[in-house]
């Protein structure tokens, strides 16, 4: 099981997104996380999704992503080079010497404190999931109060596009 | 000249402009106003079933018949639910139908209202496509496009849902049905990859035992003349699914009959032992394999489908091409046109040999399976063989779910497409009767029997009464086995003979009253000697509709059947004999 991060491009129509999702309940695939939106062009959409699963299952996601008739172009863009990205707000308890120790660990991460309450922070971080996994991990015996991931969105390293 | 049209009759207008000549429908509060509109027309046919599930399995017998997409209107809630089991059926054989269905007006949409039902989202697993239609405008352009997504590429019901304000009569605009059409994201392919063509070409013709495996894909793809020219030109035995009966002639000699899970000893054998097996329209599921991993070990497989996500969705294919089947068949002819290259005559001779001693050993009509029919024993095998020889081979015949159904596939031969028409995919129990009144709108001038059991006629028995309504001459042929034969074979084989649920005591109607109580001719057949003779009276009977009920032997099973878990050579054979 490999970690699979693809993108959609699709009519930005009612309907067009739930029969995605629709087509991955149905045929029992998973979704770790999913990210949608409309494209410079508002009359498409972009979805990045992101999966596990093995090459021969990636290959029917694919094909039977393509088949759905709203559905412009399907890549999955961990076949080749790419970048993902993904946002995460947290908001943690701190208080007291807490918060030196969250600041200073944010600051690895390059997050940045986005709301400051006088028991909580809200931090903003990006990268990829790995990232923000171990930022979570690194936080340790502090208590998180509320975690809001992004998903996945990601494009591929070079001048191909997912375009019409 | 542009003409202003309310909503509803734009609807039906875009019909007229579709070149449809007829739907299958039901009315209900949120389709009357489209029901007003075909009240005041004249163009299209309106024929009225007894029950949604009905109309649309009449739209696909319709359709299976004719090669048109078939179309169906129902109303909301109940109707449009009542609709799902035959749009799933649709959906699973690949059979071109639009379904228009009434919603309850756009404003309510949401509320809960009175016959609310979210049809788009109940239907979404089971359609190619679907629509909500938000405003009359786009009537004209949602109609041309449901039209093309249901017929191109691998055809599939589409749903069109129209909320009730938006046929209303008190709102006009100018009406225009557009000539041409283009979906940006659906593009179905073309043509076949030359290369791949090519590639399959070299190793279709370097086979020492090659099988050709034709589904139902070249029905729908209007292949089966390619195909045969194909067969003639390379000299391969073939087999066919269920679903490709009739693709291949039937009764010829390069035909081994249908594979699979009911299929003929010698099919199933040459698809074991086979070093290369050229799939045409087909999906490979599981009645047609068995165990994939124990799945024809020795075989290169080239698989030409029109739909990429079948390739390789159970079993690994070698030499994909994805296009339409008879463009890619065009091209393989074109290829033995340049190519002096054949076969290895002498490995191809060894290799018909051995299939017709498979074909010797187990053949069903060469060695059959089961006691002969004599007095108050009518073997059900028998009563086809009957069927085929009173109509000649030449009827459509339509069928239910469960032993009859595997019967008809097996002893009736189809010599041509569209001649067959059977619920493969879904096994919907109920198609048949409906099933057969589409096929005879379709075709007016062919006997249409439907194969039925007394349990699955029981599921759409309502129909008598839409077939007395428009003189629908259906012969009905009832293999009256006193049981839920198919799962009571199962319950002889793999659980002791527990009958759970498969026995209706002495609950069984008299199917002759049944039918006379419709206005129809019923016959009961009980003893073997009466048989043919009341078949050839009832299909005398040219313009009645006849229910044949015929008292079959409740004790026999189908065979062949592949052994649970086996290999495609794995079968029993008989009730005592195991490969
Ligand atoms: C709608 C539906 N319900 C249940 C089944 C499961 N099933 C398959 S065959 C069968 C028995 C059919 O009985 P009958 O029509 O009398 O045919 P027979 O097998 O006796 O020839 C059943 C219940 C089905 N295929 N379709
Ligand atoms: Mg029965």
């Amino acid at each position: 099981m490999k970690k699979r991060i693809i993108s959609i491009l699709m009519e930005n129509e009612p309907g067009a997104l739930s029969r995605v999702v629709g087509l991955f309940s149905q045929r029992g695939y998973n979704i770790d996380s999913l990210n949608v939106a409309p494209t410079h062009d508002l009359s498409l959409s972009r979805v990045t999704l992101m999966t596990h699963c093995d090459d021969l299952v990636a290959e029917q996601i694919t094909k039977q992503l393509n088949k759905l008739i709203d559905v412009v172009k399907v890549l999955d863009i961990t076949e080749g080079r790419h970048i993902e990205r993904e946002m995460m707000l947290i908001k943690v308890k701190a208080k007291g010497e807490q918060r030196t120790e969250v600041k200073r660990c944010s600051d690895i991460f390059r997050g940045q404190i986005v709301d400051v309450g006088p028991t909580y922070y809200t931090l903003m971080l990006d990268g990829d999931s790995t990232k923000l996994d171990g930022f979570i991990e690194a936080l340790g015996d502090i208590s998180v109060l509320e975690v809001v991931r992004t998903g996945v969105c990601g494009i591929a390293k070079s001048e191909k596009s997912l375009s019409l | 000249m542009t003409e202003m049209l309310s909503g509803g009759d734009a609807l039906i207008r875009a019909l007229k402009d579709e070149g449809v000549e007829l739907v299958f429908g039901y009315p209900g509060g949120a389709a009357l106003h489209i029901y007003d509109a075909i009240f005041r027309q004249k163009d299209i046919e309106h024929i009225l079933v007894r029950h949604e599930q009905a109309a649309t399995h009449a739209a696909d017998g319709y359709a299976r018949t004719s090669g048109k997409v078939g179309t169906v209107i129902v109303t909301s809630g109940p109707g449009a639910t009542n609709a799902i089991t035959g749009i799933a059926t649709a959906y699973m054989d690949s059979i071109p139908m639009v379904v228009i269905s009434g919603q309850v007006p756009s404003s309510k949409i949401g509320e809960d209202a009175f016959q609310e039902t979210d049809m788009v989202g109940v239907s979404r697993p089971v359609v190619k496509h679907s629509f909500l239609v938000q405003c009359a405008e786009d009537i004209p352009m949602i109609i041309k496009k449901a039209y093309y997504i249901a017929r191109s590429g691998r055809p599939g019901p589409v749903v069109v849902d129209i909320p009730k304000d938006i046929t209303s009569p008190h709102e006009k605009f100018a009406y225009s049905y557009p000539e041409t059409i283009d979906i940006r994201s659906y593009q179905p392919v073309k043509k076949g990859h030359a290369g791949q063509i090519r590639k399959a070409m070299k190793q279709l013709l370097a086979a020492k035992r090659p099988v050709i495996y034709i589904g139902g894909g070249a029905i729908l793809g209007n292949a089966s003349e390619v195909i045969r020219k194909l067969v003639d030109e390379l000299g391969y035995p073939v087999t066919n699914t269920l679903m490709g009966l009739g693709a291949y002639p039937g009764t010829a000699e390069k035909n081994l009959g249908m594979l699979g899970m009911h299929g003929t000893y010698e099919s199933n054998m040459a698809m074991h032992h086979a070093d290369l097996i050229l799939v045409l329209g087909a999906r490979l599921d599981d009645r047609t394999t068995n165990d994939t991993k124990k799945y024809c070990p020795d075989a290169t497989i080239i698989h030409v489908d029109i739909d990429p996500t079948t390739i390789s969705k159970t079993v690994q294919i070698d030499i994909p091409i994805v296009g339409p089947l008879d463009e890619v068949v065009n091209g393989m002819l074109e290829y033995l046109e340049q190519n002096e290259k054949r076969a290895d005559p002498d490995a191809l001779k060894t290799w018909w040999d051995q299939c017709n001693q498979w074909r010797q050993q187990h053949g069903i009509f060469k060695r059959p399976n089961h006691a002969p029919s004599k007095g108050e024993l009518i073997k059900p095998q028998d009563v086809i063989k009957t069927l085929y020889k009173v109509t000649h081979g030449e009827a459509v015949i339509t069928s239910d779910v469960g032993q009859h159904q595997m019967f008809a596939a097996q002893y009736y031969h189809f010599d041509w497409p569209r001649q067959w028409i059977n619920s493969g995919g879904l096994g919907t129990m109920g198609f048949g009767l409906p099933s057969a009144m589409g096929a005879v709108f379709a075709d007016r001038d062919t006997p249409v029997a439907c194969v039925t059991g007394e349990g699955s006629i029981q599921m759409c028995i309502q129909e008598l009464s839409t077939c007395s309504q428009y003189h629908l001459p259906v012969k009905i042929i009832n293999l009256n086995n006193q049981a839920l034969g198919m799962v009571k074979q199962w319950q002889d084989m793999n659980y002791e003979g527990r009958y759970s649920q498969s026995l209706y005591e002495e609950s069984l109607p008299d199917f002759v009253k049944l039918a006379e109580a419709y206005g129809h001719v019923g016959i009961k057949v009980t003893r073997y000697e009466d048989l043919e003779e009341k078949m050839e009276e009832a299909f005398a009977m040219k313009d009645r509709l006849v229910f044949m009920d015929i008292y079959v032997d409740p004790t026999e099973h189908v065979y062949p059947m592949l052994v649970p878990e086996g290999s495609m050579r794995d079968m029993w054979v008989s009730k005592t004999e195991r490969t």
